[in-house]
């Protein structure tokens, strides 16, 4: 199809989330979804040879066009963000539930060897986290999982996207961290 | 090493048994595999004694875990009889769950590392968080009798197309539903109520949608308003 490319660019340009190829599809009907991937990894190679200010990432399913890292100082001169500043409290239980979801409360808070309410309230509030629904075990206590929007702020392409945990790469017997 | 404990300086204070365990297993370059269980033990009340003087609440998770190692310790003070392979060593108790934590303190620095949203990297246009309803569209909270009116009139809807369905091989929980819900609403992030029974032919699994709707609200998972004009009711994810 003629201009596949800067339709799709065009899209990307306005779209206020990821565009995934089947919604790219849906709007584009007569293009076939090998050409709209084609024409997304080119764009994508493009930004990248350019080196610009932006370029295309692969998140929560779909493409966007995000601005590189080296500019948020910049950016922040621009736009006040809402700070996004997870405590290391707040992102243990993030990582525990994105890990090992559908997971409950009690088994987050056994990992972590400490209560989690507080975080997991504050986790759901910035919609990181979902209830899934409950388990069918006595007390039926909540299940919860990560979202779509823990995707897009975290850069992932799917939950499969998750980087393997390191081998306890802190207190290994090999090497031991040589921190007071 | 008496005086160490007092040098702890105040950004150190642990926020949970772990993290403390964590500290003292580092401080003294410990093998996790093979903790010195006595030195840990004495270390980590020596700590809990040093909260107290402070005044830091000690709360009922460190205890725990203060009464754990006491009994990991005196469980090594045992001799082992029977057969050899029988008891394994006392310390996988804690070593179990240390391994645990530590994969998932990796893996949170790892998801801290990466470009975040919002602070590192950012989009032309950031989500809308309102509900993106028009402003000039009336809406009203609909209540459960409204809900039942309209779960009532998708009913006769049914009735109408099918008849009564009395077998039907698959049935499909709800919280299955829910599931299939959410997976609608992260998409779409509203849709009306009609839409929702759009493919439900037949009567249970209409019900099944229904009592699904019903608990998500009750979880505050999603919200429900009706147009005062046109009578829609839409349901928004929240």
């Amino acid at each position: 199809m003629e201009h596949i490319k800067n339709i799709i660019e065009s899209l990307l340009l306005v779209a206020d989330e990821p565009l995934s190829v089947d919604r790219i599809n849906s709007i584009v009907d007569q293009a076939e979804k090998k050409e709209i991937k084609n024409a997304l990894e080119e764009l994508a190679s493009e930004y990248e040879n350019r080196n610009g200010g932006f370029f295309l990432r692969e998140v929560a399913g779909g493409y966007q066009i995000r601005t590189r890292p080296e500019y948020r100082e910049w950016i922040k001169r621009l736009i006040q963000p809402k700070p996004i500043r997870l405590s290391k409290a707040a992102l243990e239980t993030l990582a525990i539930i994105a890990y090992k979801q559908p997971i409950i409360r009690n088994d987050i808070e056994h990992i972590r060897g400490v209560n989690c309410g507080g975080i997991l309230h504050m986790l759901l509030e910035r919609k990181l986290v979902r209830v899934l629904g409950r388990k069918a075990i006595p007390g039926r206590p909540l299940v919860y999982a990560t979202t779509k929007q823990f995707l897009e702020v975290f850069e992932l392409k799917n939950l499969e996207d998750l980087p393997t945990p390191g081998e306890i790469s802190e207190l290994g017997d090999s090497a031991p961290e040589n921190k007071a | 090493m008496q005086e160490d404990i007092y040098k702890v300086r105040i950004e150190n204070i642990f926020e949970g048994p772990m993290d403390l365990l964590v500290h003292l297993i580092k401080k003294h370059e410990m093998d996790i595999y093979d903790i010195p269980i006595a030195l840990i033990t004495e270390q980590y009340l020596k700590y809990l004694e040093w909260m107290k003087s402070i005044n830091i609440d000690i709360a009922g998770d460190f205890i725990l875990m203060a009464s754990t190692l006491t009994k990991i310790k005196s469980k090594m003070l045992l001799p082992i009889h029977g057969e050899e392979d029988d008891d394994e060593d006392p310390r996988l108790e804690i070593v179990k769950p240390l391994e645990e934590y530590l994969r998932i303190r990796s893996a949170a620095d790892e998801l801290a590392s990466r470009n975040l949203l919002g602070e590192d990297t950012f989009v032309r246009n950031p989500h809308q968080e309102n509900l993106s309803v028009d402003q000039d569209d009336e809406i009203i909270k609909v209540g459960l009798f409204e809900l039942i009116d309209a779960f009532q009139k998708i009913l006769e809807k049914i009735s109408v197309q099918r008849g009564v369905n009395i077998f039907t091989a698959d049935t499909i929980s709800v919280r299955d539903r829910i599931a299939q819900l959410i997976e609608i609403f992260e998409t779409k992030k509203s849709v009306t109520f009609n839409d929702l029974f759009y493919n439900n032919v037949d009567k249970s699994e209409v019900v099944v949608t229904f009592l699904a709707i019903l608990e998500m609200v009750r979880l505050s998972l999603i919200t429900i308003v009706q147009n005062t004009q046109t009578g829609i009711i839409r349901l928004f994810y929240l």
